[in-house]
């Protein structure tokens, strides 16, 4: 039995020798790969009490550093911090760091490569370490405007984009917070907040959480756009085409049948050309695609459109992506799918670039928020250009499909959203939650058609067709105003 | 090893000095900890150092008293742990938080109960008489959490709690002490049965099935029941168990490939079956990836965090109380040894393992000196347990192995956990008490009644139970660590 029991002895002080392998490895070996992790917020907070550059939009801070005390010589505060929470983030001691003050931790922190003379002057002058100062592509205006046109207690989310360069000129989210309650160096006053701010709902302070814009919500009708862009480039339709509009669809073997949409006039044709069923958003013209098309060319068409794809933002709202579905539908399934339903999800952003592309001649940009950085003796350092993140679809398509939705805005269902003199292309969309009544109501849109200038998509969550209804199209209308306006 | 040594020597004086030691290190810790902080040596920093002192130099008397030749090294080794794990969770402990005091109301319940046994049970080979009710004992304990009434619920994705009053408790942890002392038993008993009877099938003997019958009902009930709570770590933890005993008992190498494959291939099954199972082992194996990071539930979010943090350690840490290991999720329970990485370095997660390797020698060093079989068992098995456990803990932590939710011995904050490892120290330095001692050549007293009923010795030198102990562990009114973690 002893031998047995050495003999186990040694099983055990191997295990310990794997462990102390193991342990060895993380803290030494591979120590540094951790360290320099993109997720690793440590290092970050190893500058905490720095004085970290400013985030600045239409030339003021929104959010900066002011002299603190003696033991922490800086603190960060932001200024109009609810309009501003979802891109700034917060910069906390002990939850960590979000939003841009995480994504360019970099130049606001100074330890850019493009910052390393500043630090070597700051060296010998004995000077405090100073970070880069960055611009925001946002409008104050336009974000103000946007943040308004959400009732406050309603979920919902605005995003504005110019879809030529990719600059986001808003993004705003409700509800929002204040980052200066998680900022303080009060470290009870903190905790307290953390916890009280994480009990709202639609709040997640959760720092590997995408922010409010990043939910992934169920598109509902703005997904034809992807069904309509799929069957123009597969070369079976035209822009004469008459697709099949029956009331409802069935499938085999099961009851379940898929109706057409009851809001719109779908239910006065059999078969539809793409202008109408766009028009009034018919459900079984798109399922009737998509059952011909296949699945995966809706898919393929989806990752083009930037679906489950990298978008590239520097808030790394991409964080929770989803592809259109890649385990096999069956036919209801598919035919749900295709109308933005069953488990098809997208960020408002991503919805955002979906549009953006078809405005910009089928030419996804990446999306960006910086201006320009400036070092702290405010020569710039760096100003993103354009950049093309893919293409989604050819001009032509893109063309035709800017025409039927205008069509959409002139004489169909979005005509909320239509601003005299201008040409309005948009769709709207209405994704069904449960049984209940309640939709997340979609409208994405731009204008003007012939030549974009901006592009707008606001969702709103959890809300009846009729509040829906005037929570997105007509507040569409006043960003464009207010845009087109300038 | 069991060469006759002249004469027995106590060594309580050696055991006296280390325990001094031992103290030092719990509590200059614990001053450490506080010395950054206002609460720097206040009321109850004095309050609990004294405590913890009190309650170990009561544990060294009591075994002058009763087990006189138990392992010097024991104690001084499980309250150097218990004092660190102390001072840890008194570290991470937010402002308002109280797991601090409540990890030594049930240091001191535990010390309390482990004394208890060492006075009550006097001599280990009791136990044996009590096989077949510690198998209904386990089964018992197991089961209870399932029994709608007494089961606190789902907590953190696994039904291992039961509620006493204010608390919760994991009648679990004590499962594993009464299914070793059932293994112990049984096998004891029936060892030459198992090893003699039984067909042989090629190179393999199998016994018997009336033979191994009821070990065989003992495990696959403990895996059943587990696996039905989604306790994961507690699974391999009594599979181990059961593995080393039985091995331990035959001698028989088949008996460790059997269930080396029965693991793996159980495992595999469990990870295709089980979701829960299938996260672990996704979070494990493509921790790094972005879908897997931000999953909500069941992502290596913490995992990954406390990478970061040990990687932040680095070979001499940052010192106690100079990190951030309150960014990882559990910091002061699951991933404490995280905890301790940042904070003390490699150096310091070296000596903390190396206590545990200590630890686990001495109590394989009685197994190999009791002259009993059942002592020998017994022994080895929860000397291997904590051996077990503690690889499982750190592995998990370090990614060596998929994380599962053990607790790490006498470090992590959890009562259950604590007194049934109390417990265990308390059997092994009984069993090490009959190692080192003279050998005892009287046979034991026969139908003596169970040893916890008996009444306490008239004129004992010392009262077996401390006033003032006693109020704290008949009212706990604290919510424990299960509450505490949601």
């Amino acid at each position: 039995m002893n031998h047995a029991i050495r003999n186990s002895w040694i099983a055990a002080v191997a295990m310990f020798a794997l462990i102390f392998g193991a342990l060895s490895y993380v803290q030494v070996v591979g120590a540094d790969e951790l360290q320099a992790n993109p997720w690793n917020k440590r290092a970050i907070l190893q500058n905490y009490c720095n004085d970290r550059g400013a985030i600045i939009v239409g030339g003021k801070p929104v959010a900066q550093s002011v002299a603190a005390t003696e033991s922490c010589k800086f603190q960060r505060t932001y200024t109009e911090p609810e309009l501003y929470a979802g891109i700034t983030g917060y910069f906390s001691k002990n939850y960590g760091v979000t939003g841009l003050e995480s994504a360019l931790n970099e130049q606001l922190a100074g330890s850019s490569d493009q910052l390393f003379l500043d630090r070597v002057g700051q060296l010998f002058l004995g000077n405090q370490p100073k970070g880069a100062s960055v611009e925001l592509t946002l409008d104050p205006a336009i974000q103000k405007l946007a943040y308004d046109l959400i009732p406050d207690g309603q979920r919902g989310s605005i995003v504005v984009t110019n879809p030529k360069t990719g600059d986001i000129l808003a993004t705003v989210s409700k509800p929002s917070y204040d980052p200066n309650l998680i900022a303080t160096q009060d470290a009870n006053a903190e905790a307290a907040n953390f916890n009280e701010l994480n009990k709202v709902p639609g709040i997640n302070l959760n720092p590997n959480v995408s922010g409010p814009t990043g939910a992934l919500l169920a598109p509902g009708s703005v997904f034809k756009l992807v069904d309509t862009a799929a069957a123009l480039s597969s070369g079976k339709y035209n822009k004469d085409s008459e697709l099949p509009n029956p009331a409802e669809m069935s499938f085999p073997g099961i009851q379940y049948k898929l109706p057409n949409y009851a809001g719109g006039n779908c239910y006065t044709q059999n078969t539809a050309s793409f202008a109408f069923a766009l028009q009034q958003s018919c459900n079984t013209p798109f399922a009737s695609i998509a059952r011909d098309l296949g699945q995966k060319a809706i898919a393929d068409q989806a990752a083009k459109f930037g679906f489950g794809e990298d978008l590239g933002d520097q808030l790394k709202l991409d964080y929770a992506k989803k592809a259109f579905p890649e385990e096999e539908l069956d036919p209801a399934g598919l035919a749900q799918s295709a109308i933005g339903q069953r488990d098809v999800r997208a960020t408002p952003l991503q919805i955002a670039l979906m549009t953006s592309a078809i405005a910009n001649g089928g030419v996804q940009m990446r999306p960006n928020l910086i201006k320009t950085v400036r070092s702290p003796d405010l020569r710039v350092i760096s100003e993103p250009k354009p950049e093309v993140l893919r293409t989604s679809t050819s001009p032509e398509i893109s063309r035709q499909i800017t025409e039927w939705m205008t069509s959409v805005v002139s004489e169909g269902i979005g005509r909320g959203a239509a601003v005299p003199g201008v040409q309005v292309a948009g769709k709207t969309g209405t994704a069904e939650l449960g049984t209940d009544g309640l939709n997340n109501s979609w409208f994405t849109g731009f204008a003007p058609a012939n030549d974009p200038q901006v592009s707008v998509t606001i969702v709103m969550q959890g809300v009846d067709i009729t509040t829906g209804a005037q929570l997105t199209s007509p507040n569409a209308k006043k960003i464009f105003e207010a845009v087109l306006n300038k | 090893m069991t060469q006759i040594e002249a004469t027995p020597k106590p060594r309580r004086n050696t055991e006296l000095a280390l325990l001094i030691l031992a103290l030092a290190v719990g509590i200059g810790a614990n001053a450490l900890v506080g010395v950054d902080q206002e609460k720097a040596f206040d009321q109850d920093f004095w309050f609990q150092s004294s405590l913890l002192a009190a309650a170990a130099l009561v544990f060294h008397v009591v075994l002058r008293v009763r087990a006189k030749y138990a392992d010097p090294v024991i104690l001084p080794l499980v309250v150097a742990l218990n004092g660190l794990g102390l001072a840890m969770i008194h570290r991470l402990d937010a402002p308002g938080d109280d797991t601090g005091n409540n990890q030594l109301r049930w240091t001191l319940i535990a010390m309390a109960v482990a004394i208890a046994v060492i006075w009550f049970l006097k001599d280990h080979r009791i136990l044996r008489r009590f096989t077949f009710i510690s198998l209904a004992a386990s089964a018992l304990l197991l089961i209870l959490p399932l029994i709608p009434g007494i089961s606190a619920g789902e907590i953190l994705g696994a039904r291992v709690w039961i509620k006493l009053g204010p608390m919760t408790f994991q009648p679990g942890e004590i499962a594993k002490i009464t299914l070793a002392i059932f293994f112990a038993g049984y096998l004891s008993s029936n060892r030459d049965l198992i090893l003699l009877a039984g067909r042989k099938l090629g190179p393999l003997q199998f016994p018997r099935v009336k033979d191994m019958g009821p070990m065989i009902t003992a495990w696959l009930v403990s895996i059943g029941v587990l696996i039905f709570q989604r306790d994961l770590g507690s699974s391999v933890l009594f599979f181990g168990l059961f593995i080393v005993m039985i091995y331990v008992a035959t001698s028989r190498i088949s008996w460790v490939v059997i269930g080396v494959a029965l693991i793996l291939g159980g495992g595999y099954v469990a990870s295709k079956v089980f979701s829960h199972v299938g996260l672990r082992i996704d979070g494990w194996l493509n921790a790094f990836t972005d879908e897997v990071y931000g999953r909500q539930f069941g992502g290596s979010f913490q995992i990954v965090e406390g990478l970061f943090g040990m990687a932040n350690g680095g070979l001499v840490g940052t010192g106690l109380g100079q990190g951030r290991p309150n960014l990882v999720p559990f910091a002061n329970s699951d991933m404490i040894i995280a905890s301790f990485g940042e904070e003390l370095g490699l150096i310091g997660l070296f000596a903390i393992v190396l206590m545990y390797l200590l630890l686990f020698t001495r109590g394989f060093r009685a197994a190999l000196g009791t002259r009993d079989a059942f002592g020998k068992l017994l022994a080895c098995g929860l000397s291997f347990a904590i051996a077990l456990q503690c690889f499982v803990v750190i592995g998990g932590v370090t990614r060596l192995i998929p994380l599962t939710g053990l607790t790490t011995p006498f470090l992590a904050a959890g009562g259950s956990s604590l007194l049934a490892n109390w417990i265990i120290v308390g059997l092994l330095l009984m069993i090490s008490h009959a190692a080192r001692g003279p050998v005892d050549t009287t046979p034991m007293p026969q139908g003596a009644a169970p040893a916890e009923e008996k009444p306490v010795p008239p004129s004992p030198p010392r009262p077996a139970k401390q006033p003032g102990r006693q109020p704290s562990s008949t009212h706990p009114d604290a919510p424990t660590e299960a509450v505490k973690q949601l």
